[in-house]
């Protein structure tokens, strides 16, 4: 299992979509390791510094509809050779999401006023995001405070989760 | 109660259900091409499972990049080709015979009423014209498609359209896909099937269906659907004529494949899309939609027709009515991209490649090309292009360009004036 614990980048846009995540010029690539250095490089949003701001962070929390358009699973690889194994937001496009748990990554849904409170009280400051899987709570730590959210996945992404993605699991089962 | 087309798909094709709403299908194909699948193959080899479930059932396409432009490129069309050859994939359509996935698949009789085809690709919803369940997925999902034939999905709720009265002339199911999308927003069917019926589609072609259904996964969708009727049996016949004696009983096995009349819905919208207008996009999201008349003017630097969206011989002859004759505006430059080798034949005994040229377009071979700024047709920093594809996002055609999503007939009146036009006053 991968680990789900660690630094918060908060991205404050619906809809960003996987050829932001990942531009399609990187699709060349056949390792996912290559894709490290081009994580959201094509991610316009206002006082969003892709190179300074991926570094050391573990935990994605964004807004609605993370993961639009293409297939690529380049999107969740590209987060997970940057150490971004868990992705929060208020909803996500089907494949950008069904690709996560397939990698073993979390990528975990929360009603929109939670995540506005998240944005709230939490962006711009120093936020450490663990999952507790056992317990179904996100515990969100700042200097100034500490406190668990409850969340809620199906079995099935849990299992995946477990078992490190839907190949293993697949190759069991089928 | 009745069924969707999707619950009748699933009902017949579930192999399980491992957890509350997790259904896992028995697959009917799996379409592979060569961006997403060369990771899934070298996984399988690394994982010691350097297998397929069934050969006949894969098929496989260079396409996005082709000819190769690199080394890397040329290494992923080599990963996909070996391993092709090694495991006696018949349908593998290698440089020269190849053309974008979702027009050459259908083209060549893959896909049939009532299958389920998964493609590394957001865009296999296209294949939904047939009444088929098709939905892209990543490269994960496609490895355990290669390697054991099943994929697993959450049951998609279905949302239905009914369209009813006739496009006018200069409207094509391009336009309506863009009002669809801006009625549904980007995210308005994700997790859910998009049935689209009424008297406008059974009188359209499968070309214009596939139109349609392509563009379902910018709202978000799972897939598109349209329901099989004499056009889905007439376009099939050559691939079926030996599995039917007649097209009707070919059309009777295929009717199993619609829908029930009370069938529940997530939701159904009615439109009347008689005084629909040509639409096309602004801004970097499929949802952002105006009238071409809102958008009239609007400058550009390049035009593309082409992609899974428009590349088909119907667009080209769409486009090609508008051009014949025409010179591009010197302030533009225009690439046009049939969608296969088959499309670009027809085209050329029609005379529709010779009106390109003579209108000024670069005419390219079948690929993906320039949609996704991967290979030819990248813009540049600030340049705008009028275009057939399926997608206007940010950096999509090349960093700092913008693309205006649009009809190819729309397009190719946009490349005479060197702006966003209205083709009706090119319409014969």
């Amino acid at each position: 299992m991968k680990e789900f614990s660690g630094k918060v980048l908060f991205l404050d846009r619906s809809d960003i979509n996987t050829d932001e995540i990942i531009p399609a010029k990187y699709l060349t690539e056949i390792t996912k390791e290559a894709l490290k250095p081009n994580l959201l490089e094509d991610l316009t949003l206002t006082g969003f510094n892709a190179k300074e701001d991926i570094k050391d962070k573990a935990v994605l929390v964004t807004r609605a509809n993370f993961g639009c358009g293409s297939s690529r699973e380049h999107a969740p690889w590209a987060l997970e050779v940057n150490g971004i194994n868990v992705v929060i937001a208020e909803s996500f496009a089907r494949i950008f999401r069904q690709n996560m748990y397939n990698c073993g990554m979390f990528a975990i849904e929360l009603p929109k006023d939670t995540i506005e409170y998240l944005f709230e009280n939490y962006a711009g400051k120093d936020t450490s995001i663990t999952i507790d899987i056992a317990k179904d709570k996100i515990i969100v730590t700042s200097s100034d405070k500490s406190e668990e959210i409850d969340f809620k996945v199906g079995e099935f992404d849990k299992t995946l989760v477990k078992e490190g993605g839907w190949v293993g699991y697949a190759d069991k089962n089928y | 109660m009745g069924k969707t087309i999707a619950e009748k798909i699933f009902d017949t094709h579930r192999v399980n259900m491992p957890f509350p709403d997790t259904h896992v299908l028995k697959l009917d194909r799996v379409f592979c091409h060569e961006i997403t699948t060369p990771i899934a193959i070298t996984d399988l080899m690394a994982r010691g499972m350097d297998r397929v479930f069934d050969p006949t059932k894969i098929k496989a396409v260079i396409d996005h990049v082709t000819p190769a432009k690199d080394s890397k490129t040329a290494e992923q069309g080599k990963i996909l080709r070996d391993w092709a050859r090694r495991q006696g994939i018949k349908d593998f359509f290698d440089i020269g015979r190849n053309g974008v996935c979702h027009a050459i698949f259908p083209e060549k009789g893959f896909v049939r009423p009532g299958y389920t085809v998964i493609m590394g690709d957001s865009h296999t919803c296209t294949h939904g014209a047939f009444g088929a369940f098709a939905a892209g997925v990543g490269t994960t999902d496609l490895e355990v498609g290669i390697l054991k034939g099943v994929c697993a999905f959450h049951f998609p709720k279905t949302i239905k359209f009914v369209l009813n009265g006739t496009l006018k002339p200069g409207v094509y199911a391009k336009d309506l896909i863009l009002f669809i999308i801006k009625e549904l927003t980007v995210n308005g069917a994700t997790n859910m099937v998009i049935e689209f019926t009424g008297p406008v589609v059974d009188a359209m072609s499968m070309e214009s269906r596939m139109t349609l259904c392509n563009m379902a996964i910018e709202a978000g969708g799972t897939c598109g659907i349209c329901y099989p009727d004499m056009t889905t049996v007439e376009y099939l016949w050559d691939f079926i004529k030996d599995e039917f004696s007649t097209k009707e009983d070919a059309l009777k096995e295929y009717s199993n494949w619609i829908s029930d009349a009370d069938a529940s819905y997530e939701k159904v919208y009615e439109y009347d899309v008689t005084n629909l207008e040509p639409m096309v996009t602004f801004g970097f999201k499929p949802d952002q939609v105006k009238t071409v008349h809102e958008m009239s003017g609007t400058k550009i630097d390049q035009v593309y027709i082409g992609s899974c969206t428009n590349g088909r011989i119907e667009d080209l002859r769409i486009a090609a009515s508008i051009l014949k004759d025409k010179k591009i505006s010197d302030d533009v430059r225009a690439i046009v991209s049939p969608a296969t080798p088959d499309v670009y034949s027809m085209a050329l005994k029609e005379g529709l490649i010779e009106i390109f040229h003579n209108a000024g377009f670069c005419v390219t071979n079948p690929t993906c090309g320039a949609c996704l700024g991967m290979s030819n047709g990248v813009l540049a920093n600030g340049e705008a292009c009028a275009s057939t594809t399926n997608r206007n996002f940010n950096g999509r055609m090349g960093k700092g360009g913008t693309v205006h999503l649009m009809s190819p007939a729309t397009a190719a009146a946009s490349a005479i004036e060197g702006k966003i036009t209205n083709s009706k006053v090119y319409q014969a």
